[in-house]
């Protein structure tokens, strides 16, 4: 009788569990989303940057044309590929016909055709963060420059120059430590330095380099930790500092390339920007001290005029449904506004679309850490 | 029968069952002396009996680590991240592996730094015992800190136990195999006096840590998209461990203690992803502790004990791939750690008792802007215990006051500290009844609230450690039921138990990247977890011939069988619940609902055949149960075969095993490949 009992345990557990199958090339989602929008934009892409060590990087398309939202669709067009897109994107632009997504711990940038997705091959860049590009060359932050150990370790970052014909890097040049955004402003990039691995001793500089000779002429002074820089249309740079996390808050620089000096600076945190003609689009999540506070931030910034133009974007009080702003995009065309949310950064993110008067137009679920958007032309 | 198996087995030291139940199995063969069995802490099982692996039934499992010994229990997760020197940690009922105190040789191994007891480490060489209680060991008479964690595991080094008339033995063993291993092993004791006995254990352990794992994705139509094999590197080990115990036995007590020193160097394998196929962080770690406890009975009336520990560790970490954040830092951590514990029979069949416990932490690093934390912990229990004819119950309250020092700002050089102290107040209650006298039935239920303080890494670690953190709150209910029964005849004996339970863990600590670029990550307090489980145990022992002429009637058969279900589910956001994706009541990452293990093995005179097997289900990478984060379930089959010479004054053994023996390709952890089918070879002479 207990060897009965026994048996009838062992045949209840056989009936609930279930045996290995064999992993399968994933099939992406296609999710009706939005309406159909006839534009001369086809759609755009989303990189979701995946926690680090996940290899979780995943590529999204939203089809404008049909209005669905293809979740994950990497792997399907590129089935032969290892191991897939890789472990923490961190930057996604398309330069001409084709798209490049910066995989930071995967060590290279991703070449993809742009209106397939369909791989053409990769740069081997170590822990590479973005990507600019100018007269078919990208240009590529690094953080892995040569060592110096004496008298402490230390180690400065590059931009690698890519040649995207060959897809081989033709140049390297030093800049400051750890750096992050990349920007071309006329005939010179400019590169955020960070720090970031230095703490508390970050740098605060931004390294101006000449596209012509590839050759770093000086280093900005602007303000500690810098992480993201664009350039308007009037020779301006915004730049965004993350601050020190304790005493010194995040703040958002603009530096005037033909002044050669910061014009204005607005206390702002800066996770994602967006430049749509003269607006600039702005998301972040402030810190204080250690705590993660509640304030977030949707705002819009006027770069002709230098003003913060709307402090909140979102008009119809659905941002309380954001939990983790991360990344912002704006449609050139129809100027829909669209926001991802990060959540709790281990599960699927979300993504949400505003008209550009700032009411909801629609939400998808994303990858993990939906982040970093490239508009499609038709 | 009982002769004979002596006249072959003069030297058989250890072969002891201990599960409540296997007591009543023969033990013909048992050896134990009785100034060995003597803490009257070990002997009591307690209200709620444990589940138990004794020595030989170590052996038997195929097991290099406490770890993996712990996979046979019910309840018990392995996060195992592949190899020789991977980090292996156990989450017990899902409540996560902070909640677990493991206890070596009486007291806890404490890891103030980042609360993780590797067990991996601790090799299966020296060990008598691993018991695993939920929620605590339910005996009033214990130092208050057992009473401070939300499940136990106590690991018992071997005991010295000698032969009729000798007065020393030695035992010499060198495995090897797979993955480079060389592990050659020593263990000695010496019985000075009828009342003191020594023990020394010497154990190196190398293992380049190589092995082959392959990736395959495959086409709907089943095709072939990719396919690789690769060798899993840097999971290299070195590694020493030396111990020495002094046992010994006084009027009315005993006393013990115990000097512990492991040196080691290992790679950290790290997670295989695109691009990235290979890692080469280092780790070095040097621990040392001794310990001493003390115990004796008064009167009739009145025991006490008393308990010492001092222990250091020291960690250093390498990151020595310039295309990562070069990292080189060293910690060292000291504990110091007194107990006192008095038990009092008031009435009889009614006791009481009262534990005081100190536990000082202190934590040095050269990181940059780092804190020097340290933590003062006092911890007094009141416990009593009532016994009515077959009928048990205790309760108790543990008083907790934690008080945490930093420094205010370490750019500054005052050395101004701040503090913060957290007050709590938890009760337990634990109940048994054997409804009937003749029948070996016994019901229990048991409810226990208890918490865990965030680590120094949770709260201090530089630009991480948030300080504001609160402690992490479990509440455990459990009932359950075991039978035994032993026969004569062929069913020789026989054990079922089962349990349900209720746990709700809420303020969980959860680290969340801080901004974009992933590189600050911060500590909150913003999970909230429910967990539903259920676990049935059985044990089995047959002599089938058991009515047969000598020698075919000494086969023995043994038979273990344990399954856990858990739904241990997220009920951190209820706003995440508009679709498949949410993760509102989702299953929690690496929780299987179902896994189970099966041990089984045959026993003739000299040799031994084993065989055993562990399921796990399939799990999720997070609580977001969708395809993209599914993890396949995966088992292993393992077989080994163990042969026993005995000569006229040693004996010599061999054992050959082959684990994973169907291959398998599988991961505990996503992206972290474990080995495949891989064998070991273990000789061993005991003088």
């Amino acid at each position: 009788m207990n060897i009965k009992n026994l048996a009838i345990i062992c045949l209840i557990t056989a009936i609930s569990v279930s045996c290995r199958q064999d992993d399968v090339i994933f099939i992406p989602d296609r999710i009706p989303t939005g309406k159909p929008e006839l534009t001369s934009v086809a759609g755009f892409y989303m990189l979701n940057e995946g926690n680090m060590g996940s290899n979780k990087c995943t590529l999204d398309f939203y089809d404008m044309t049909s209005g669905d939202y293809m979740r994950n669709i990497y792997a399907s067009v590129n089935p032969e590929v290892p191991k897939e897109l890789g472990d923490v994107g961190n930057d996604l632009e398309i330069y001409g016909r084709r798209m490049y997504a910066v995989i930071n711990c995967s060590n290279k940038v991703e070449v993809l055709d742009a209106a397939t997705c369909r791989r053409i091959g990769q740069v081997d860049i170590p822990n590479c963060r973005s990507v600019a590009f100018h007269g078919g060359y990208a240009y590529v932050t690094s953080y892995a420059g040569p060592v110096e150990i004496k008298p402490d370790y230390s180690q400065l970052g590059y931009v690698a120059k890519v040649d995207t014909a060959t897809l081989q890097v033709v140049g390297r040049c030093i800049v400051g430590y750890q750096p992050d955004g990349i920007t071309v402003c006329g005939n010179r990039l400019y590169v955020c330095n960070s720090g970031g691995y230095r703490v508390p001793n970050y740098e605060n500089t931004l390294s101006e380099i000449d596209l012509a000779t590839f050759t770093e002429t000086r280093r900005i002074p602007i303000a500690v930790n810098l992480n993201q820089v664009e350039a308007d249309n009037h020779g301006r740079l915004w730049i965004a500092s993350r601050g020190d996390y304790f005493d010194t808050d995040a703040r958002l620089f603009c530096y005037d390339t033909r002044k050669d000096r910061v014009t204005a600076q607005i206390p702002v945190s800066v996770s994602s920007m967006w430049l749509h003609n003269d607006d600039l689009y702005i998301v972040g999540v402030s810190y204080s001290g250690s705590q993660l506070s509640s304030e977030r931030t949707y705002a819009v910034i006027n770069t002709d005029m230098g003003e913060v133009r709307t402090e909140n974007f979102i008009s119809d009080g659905t941002e309380k449904d954001i939990r983790i702003p991360y990344g912002v995009a704006v449609h050139p065309v129809t100027g829909d506004i669209y926001v991802t949310d990060a959540r709790t950064y281990v599960n699927p993110g979300r993504l949400h679309c505003y008209s550009p008067d700032g009411t909801l137009k629609w939400s998808v679920r994303t990858g993990d850490i939906p982040a970093h958007f490239a508009f499609l032309g038709k | 029968m009982k002769q004979g198996l002596k006249a072959i087995l003069p030297a058989l030291l250890v072969m002891r069952y201990s599960c409540a139940a296997e007591a009543s199995l023969r033990n013909d063969s048992v050896q134990s002396l009785p100034d060995i069995e003597v803490l009257g802490r070990q002997s009591e099982p307690g209200v709620v009996a444990p589940q138990t692996l004794h020595g030989e039934q170590l052996e038997k499992l195929n097991s290099h680590s406490v770890a993996d010994a712990l996979r046979y229990f019910s309840g018990v997760q392995i996060k195992d991240y592949g190899g020789v020197g991977g980090v292996k940690t156990i989450d017990i009922r899902s409540m996560g592996s902070h909640h677990t105190g493991v206890f070596y040789d009486g007291l806890q191994l404490g890891n103030a730094q980042n609360g993780q007891i590797d067990l991996g480490r601790y090799s299966l060489d020296n060990i008598e015992s691993i018991s695993l209680y939920n929620g605590q060991k339910s005996q009033i008479f214990q130092p208050a800190r057992d009473f401070a964690s939300g499940s136990a595991i106590y690991i018992r080094s071997k005991t010295p136990q000698f032969a009729p008339g000798r007065r020393h033995s030695l035992t010499a063993r060198f495995r090897t195999g797979s993955f480079g291993l060389a592990n050659p092993v020593l263990n000695a004791s010496f019985k000075l006096s009828e009342a003191v006995s020594l023990t020394a254990s010497a154990e190196y352990s190398y293992a380049t840590g190589r092995y082959r794992f392959r990736y395959r994705k495959l086409f709907s139509d089943g095709t072939v998209a990719w396919d690789t094999t690769a060798t899993r590197r840097n999971g290299d080990i070195s590694a020493l461990r030396l111990e020495a115990g002094a046992y010994g036995t006084m009027s009315r007590g005993t006393w013990q203690a115990k000097a512990y020193y492991y040196d080691s160097e290992r790679g950290i394998p790290g997670a295989i992803v695109n691009n990235v196929w290979k890692n080469s962080q280092r780790q070095w770690d040097k621990n040392f502790f001794i310990q001493g406890s003390i115990q004796r009975q008064e009167s009739d009336r009145y025991e006490w004990m008393a308990s010492a520990k001092y222990a250091r560790d020291r960690m250093r970490y390498l990151n020595p791939d310039t295309t990562l954040m070069y990292i080189d830092n060293t910690f060292r951590q000291d504990e110091l750690y007194l107990s006192t514990t008095h038990k009092l029979t008031l009435l009889p069949g009614w006791e009481a008792a009262l534990a005081a416990d100190w536990v000082h932490n202190y934590l040095e690093s050269d990181m940059a802007n780092f804190l020097f934390p340290r933590r003062d912990m006092l911890l007094a229990s009141l416990s009593t215990a009532l016994s009515r004819g077959t009928f048990h119950a205790q309760a108790g309250v543990l008083l907790s006051y934690v008080h945490d020092t930093r420094l205010k700002n370490p750019a500054m050089s005052d050395k101004k500290r701040i503090s913060s102290v957290i007050k709590r107040a938890t009760p337990s209650l634990y109940l048994s009844w054997r409804p009937w006298p003749s029948r070996d039935l016994t019901i229990h239920a048991y409810g226990k609230q208890v918490f865990r303080m965030p680590t120094f890494n949770d709260l201090y670690y530089t630009d991480i450690g948030n300080a504001d953190l609160k402690p992490e709150r479990a509440t455990q209910w459990d009932i359950g039921a075991a039978w035994q029964h032993t026969g004569g005849g062929i069913l020789d004996g026989v054990r079922l138990g089962g349990d349900a339970y209720y746990n709700l863990i809420s303020d969980k600590i959860i680290a969340v990247p801080k901004g974009t670029g992933q590189y600050r990550w911060m500590m909150m307090n913003i999970g909230r977890v429910k967990i539903l489980g259920a676990e049935a145990n059985a044990d089995l022992a047959l002599m089938p011939f058991h009515n047969m002429p000598h020698p075919v009637s000494d086969l023995r058969l043994h038979g273990r069988f344990s399954y856990t279900f858990q739904s241990a589910r997220d009920f951190s956001d209820p706003t995440d619940c508009l679709d498949a994706a949410g993760t509102y009541k989702g299953q929690i990452a690496y929780i299987p609902r179902h896994s189970f293990s099966i041990a089984a093995d045959a026993q003739w005179r000299f040799l031994q055949l084993n065989y055993s097997f562990i399921y796990a289900g399939e799990r999720w990478q997070n609580s977001s149960n969708i395809p993209e984060n599914y993890v396949q379930p995966w088992y292993t089959h393992d077989l080994s075969a163990a042969l026993r010479l005995p000569f006229r004054h040693w004996e010599l053994g061999m054992t050959i095993e082959v684990n994973n023996l169907l291959d398998q390709q599988y991961e505990v952890i996503a992206n972290y490949p474990m080995p495949g089918r891989n064998y070991r070879l273990t000789i061993s002479a005991t003088f």
